[in-house]
């Protein structure tokens, strides 16, 4: 698990500095956004990121989740407790995504 | 809950849940359940009898209980020491927690050493490998699609069913056409006086929607169905009992031997429930169902692990 999360937490820091040394503006927006799995909710479910960014989920409940992004075709695999998912985001939209577990689960992303 | 004041008529709607150390032996003839304490459950009993046990979830370790190998092993205890022996156990899904092939040699192990013949349906925690195959090599063999089959015992037809492959939308379960189209031959040429048992994972009526306690399509295979006198419905998933007669349909769903689950509306959501030390093993157990030799019902009997 903290393999996981160290290597998600260091592509966030190497994608922020990299982006800061060659183009100042897109630096500035991108970044890394976390986003906690919780009582069978993503938490926020709504996050707003710019485009090269990453987003991290991780699994705060004690039952396994997914995150299935359906308009992209990415399937993390099934998370357990404290165990993580960083996706990158190399195109702009609006990316719904739900929990493959419990498909009521909803979120969204949207790419700037 | 005494079953008899609420004097549910034919057709009446009954709905309830047993809870901490509370063990119910449900008589359902005719569509209209009677329910005793346990101890009293013995008499008319024919001497068939199965057992079920459900949600073992083998593989998860949080606080909620982190032996969950030692609570399904005593419910097998409870199950292997019971006085009139089942003549087999049926396990509603959930055998593992992450799909492990480890947790399924574990399982496999324990239910072996009952020495019952066992039947199986998958629950979600079952499949979560994309091509489904730590459970199917184990428990596919002789079933048709993601696992479902049916088979006569004591003149009685079992049909195991399988709602989680296809989760919907809304979180509840799904059979899919092809199993439907599969049922609806299955019990065609069955007599109508033929008792019915179904077994699958997720509940086939919708317990509570928010929470994707469902099965989407379940009302079809349950038309299916109508024409027989008496139908039992088996379930796991919830975590919990609940209880529910509609016509000639009995609906229950078992504990789990390894949590418990928060109650619908309650509950502030669907994870474990934690409960108070030492009183874990009162909300999870074991349901035995008897054929009643009389008039084709069954009685089920809940027995926590505790008590």
């Amino acid at each position: 698990m903290h393999t996981i999360l160290h290597r998600s937490a260091m592509c966030g820091v190497f994608a922020l500095s990299l982006g800061m040394l060659a183009v100042p503006f897109v630096a500035r927006s991108e970044g890394s956004t976390q986003v906690r799995i919780d009582n069978f909710t993503f938490g926020p479910g709504k996050i707003s990121v710019a485009k090269g960014s990453t987003v991290t989920w991780t699994n705060e409940d004690d039952i396994p989740h997914t995150v299935v992004l359906t308009a992209l075709g990415v399937r993390s695999k099934t998370l357990d407790t404290d165990k993580a998912f960083t996706y990158q985001f190399d195109k702009a939209g609006t990316f719904a995504y739900i929990c493959g577990l419990h498909p009521n689960m909803h979120g969204q992303v949207v790419v700037r | 809950m005494n079953i008899s004041e609420l004097n549910p008529d034919r057709r009446g709607f009954l709905k309830c849940m047993s809870w901490a150390g509370s063990a119910m032996v449900w008589t359902v003839a005719g569509g209209i359940p009677r329910a005793r304490i346990i101890g009293q459950a013995e008499a008319g009993d024919s001497g068939f009898s199965f057992a079920q046990v459900s949600d073992s979830h083998l593989g998860f370790n949080k606080p909620v209980n982190t032996d969950v190998t030692g609570t399904f092993q005593q419910a097998l205890d409870h199950v292997a020491g019971m006085e009139d022996k089942p003549a087999f156990l049926i396990h509603t899904g959930d055998i593992t927690h992450l799909s492990a092939p480890d947790a399924f040699d574990t399982a496999a192990q324990m239910l072996g050493a009952t020495r019952l013949p066992v039947y199986t349906v998958p629950g979600e925690h079952d499949i979560l490998e994309e091509d489904r195959k730590s459970y199917l090599n184990r428990y596919g063999k002789g079933t048709r699609g993601d696992g479902w089959y049916s088979f006569n015992a004591h003149g009685m037809h079992f049909i195991g069913l399988v709602n989680v492959v296809n989760l919907q939308g809304n979180g509840l379960g799904d059979l899919g056409h092809e199993q439907l189209e599969w049922l609806e031959k299955d019990v065609k040429g069955l007599s109508a006086s033929t008792p019915i048992v179904v077994f699958a994972h997720v509940p086939l009526w919708i317990v509570y929607q928010d929470w994707g306690w469902g099965t989407k399509d379940g009302a079809r295979a349950l038309s299916y169905l109508k024409r027989f006198g008496s139908v039992t419905v088996l379930n796991g998933h919830i975590h919990q009992v609940m209880q529910k007669v509609e016509g000639h349909v009995a609906f229950h769903t078992a504990r789990s031997t390894a949590f418990p689950q928060g109650v619908p509306g309650v509950a502030k959501g669907p994870g474990p429930m934690p409960v108070p030390p030492g009183e874990l093993k009162n909300v999870l157990g074991t349901a035995k169902i008897s054929l009643v030799a009389t008039a084709s019902p069954l009685a089920i009997v809940d027995t926590p692990l505790a008590g």
